[in-house]
């Protein structure tokens, strides 16, 4: 055998299991999903149809796109604030810690919540923001508040400081990881040019992280777009999101074409927002040459 | 003449008790090209970055054009730095790197404009202005790197190693370069490099760095033909450095034995006495091979040896002789003709070589060697 097949052949056998995976619990479920997405309702079942009722209703019924539109608000949001919340840890880790096992230990710090069970995390704060929370029980403690207030719990604010909370170590990994890329050596050049610290940021380091902060921010909002763990926890009835009312579709509803086409807006909405960021980032990677 | 930096006592020591600069004080003329010259680890780097204000001193006093600097934060210092890798900002092209202090100090855009193009004339670099750093290659960055330094008209240029990451043609171009920049421009540069051929072919005054100390400052010819030490003669060129024992010394004449041999010298301002041990130099290029039965020239000092190994150079052949010591006695011979037309002695076979007096470097032995 020639050695050229050899190593196609090669490949093939390398590659044939991941791609079989990835078309049997992927590329399946996705076009089975699409084509439920034009099925039709006919309580108990679903009949095989192509019509565009269902995403005709997610358009004109305020009750999916109103939640459409505060899911997004709410991502948005998230990856706001993770980004303002991170940047600036990620920041203090790369240039202002010289020691290189305190910044290792620190990031670890950063990394280790990832450990511990999503719910968890999200279940701590209903424990802080609830009426009888740690946060209440200490503002009525110190007299700020006369009595508990049940501001703090199911809202949209409580579903964003989770969600920030819960994204973070998301938002600094790659922010992290494009800082310590810039050459030092940059920064000293601005410095020697005349620029002061405050320009030479502005002007060198920020634009330098920008592949960074777009991998982060596009992970904290993909991953808020997707969630609903935290509304269920932490959100009440006005911070319900997109993904409580699917899931809410293919449960009790028993609408799973309406589910489906949810389904399918999301994920146009996702790619999109990905692709968008990976264009943005790969003309940042062509100006650093 | 006016001192442009005056470095004064000037001490940094690195976590770990490393020593980089070592109680350093030296002036420098404005106008004046100062290479320091070291092996890396001898500071030089670390004395340029102090300068520069990346690095702050332990001890000492930094006064830059006449004023007190020690405590400026680079952006405050009438100096800009060559980098060694060039520091180009990649995200923005050659006239935007270049343009970038003016742009940041508030200048005019016309202002810049005309002032980047000049740089950019000045360099030969032109045609790139909107090219990117990543678009370059390696001597045009160099070029660039250049520009960016010499546009905010600075009154010292400090250059760390710039050409190191250049191969040898493009190299020896910009020395040719940086020399005629440095005419044109008038202002005071200071270089770091390891390569002493490049410090020797630049620079006005060249300061040799050992473990942080001064060990000799002076200019290229000063440092070559008078080394102050057995360290700066080997370090500069090449040196056939031989221990050997005073047996006589009158009237600044100091006679030395080595092996069989007794070795004639001027002491210069060394005081010694018979039976001191010494330090001989020798530069390779210095010694005469004498043609087999030729008589030894007159006042000549001989060393009679074995060949051991002939090293070609091309413009110069390079002799290994043992002489009964430890490490070989190099002779360098001038080419004049084609190698084939040169008769050589063959390697084993016994031959002479004269040295005059004057070409006797004599160093008082190393205590610790």
């Amino acid at each position: 055998m020639r050695l050229a097949t050899r190593r196609r052949l090669a490949n093939l056998g390398v590659l044939a299991p991941p791609l079989f995976w990835t078309m049997l619990f992927m590329f399946v479920p996705y076009a089975i999903m699409f084509a439920y997405s034009f099925y039709r309702k006919q309580f108990p079942i679903f009949i095989p149809d192509i019509q565009f009722g269902n995403y005709l209703l997610l358009l004109t019924d305020p009750q999916y796109y109103t939640v459409l539109l505060r899911t997004l608000k709410i991502a948005l949001l998230v990856a706001l604030a993770s980004l303002l919340l991170a940047y600036p840890l990620a920041y203090f880790l790369v240039f202002k810690i010289h020691s290189p096992r305190l910044r290792a230990g620190l990031y670890m710090a950063v990394i280790v919540p990832l450990w511990v069970s999503y719910l968890l995390r999200a279940y701590t704060w209903k424990t802080i923001l609830g009426s009888q929370g740690v946060l209440n029980s200490f503002l009525v403690w110190t007299g700020t508040l006369s009595e508990p207030t049940d501001l703090l719990l199911y809202n949209q604010f409580s579903v964003v400081l989770t969600l920030t909370y819960i994204f973070i170590p998301f938002v600094v990994m790659p922010i992290y990881t494009s800082l310590e890329k810039i050459p030092r050596n940059l920064v000293e050049a601005s410095h020697d040019c005349g620029v002061g610290p405050l320009h030479t940021f502005l002007q060198v380091t920020l634009p330098l992280s920008v592949p960074g902060i777009l991998a982060g921010v596009t992970f904290a909002f993909c991953l808020t777009f997707g969630d609903f763990v935290a509304p269920t926890l932490v959100g009440g009835p006005n911070a319900t999101m997109i993904a409580s009312v699917i899931q809410s579709q293919f449960g009790t509803a028993l609408n799973w074409p309406l589910g489906a086409a949810l389904s399918i807006v999301v994920l146009i909405i996702v790619l999109a927002i990905i692709s968008l960021s990976d264009r943005f980032e790969r003309t940042g990677r062509l100006n650093l040459g | 003449m006016t001192k442009i930096i005056e470095l004064r006592n000037l001490s940094k020591t690195f976590a770990g008790d490393v020593r980089a600069v070592d109680g350093v004080s030296l002036d420098i003329e404005a106008g004046e090209f100062v290479t320091l010259l070291g092996p890396s680890g001898c500071g030089k780097t670390t004395m340029l970055r102090l300068i520069a204000g990346f690095e702050t001193p332990d001890s000492g006093e930094i006064i830059l054009n006449g004023r007190d600097v020690t405590d400026d934060p680079p952006y405050r210092r009438p100096v800009n730095t060559v980098f060694q890798d060039y520091a180009l900002f990649p995200h923005m092209t050659v006239a935007q790197n270049v343009g970038y202090g003016l742009r940041l100090a508030g200048m005019p855009r016309t202002e810049i404009r005309k002032r980047v193009g000049d740089a950019l004339r000045m360099v030969d670099l032109l045609a790139k202005e909107d090219s990117l750093p990543g678009q370059l290659s390696g001597g045009q960055r160099q070029r660039v790197a250049l520009a960016r330094a010499i546009i905010r008209q600075p009154k010292v240029l400090l250059l760390d190693e710039p050409l190191s990451a250049l191969d040898v043609k493009l190299r020896e171009a910009m020395q040719v370069e940086l020399k005629h920049l440095h005419q044109k421009l008038g202002i005071t540069f200071l270089l770091v490099t390891h390569d002493q051929k490049e410090a020797l072919v630049m620079s006005d005054r060249v300061v040799v760095l050992e473990r942080g100390r001064i060990a000799q400052c002076g200019t290229p010819g000063d440092l070559y033909d008078r080394p102050a030490s057995p360290y700066v003669a080997d370090f500069i060129g090449t040196s056939n450095l031989i221990s050997a024992t005073v047996s006589a010394a009158s009237g600044g004449q100091v006679e030395a034995q080595v092996g069989p041999h007794r070795l004639r010298a001027a002491a210069g301002s060394l005081r010694v006495v018979a039976g001191d041990k010494v330090l001989l130099s020798i530069r390779p290029e210095r010694v005469l091979m004498l043609a087999n039965g030729a008589p030894v020239p007159a006042e000549c000092n001989f060393l009679s040896g074995t060949v051991r190994e002939y090293l070609f150079h091309g413009n110069t052949m390079r002799v290994e002789l043992d002489i009964g010591q430890p490490s070989a006695f190099l002779v360098d011979l001038q080419l004049q003709a084609a190698l084939s037309g040169t008769d050589l002695a063959k390697p084993g076979s016994a031959v002479r070589v004269a040295i005059e007096p004057v070409n006797v470097t004599v160093f008082p032995a190393d205590p610790t060697a």
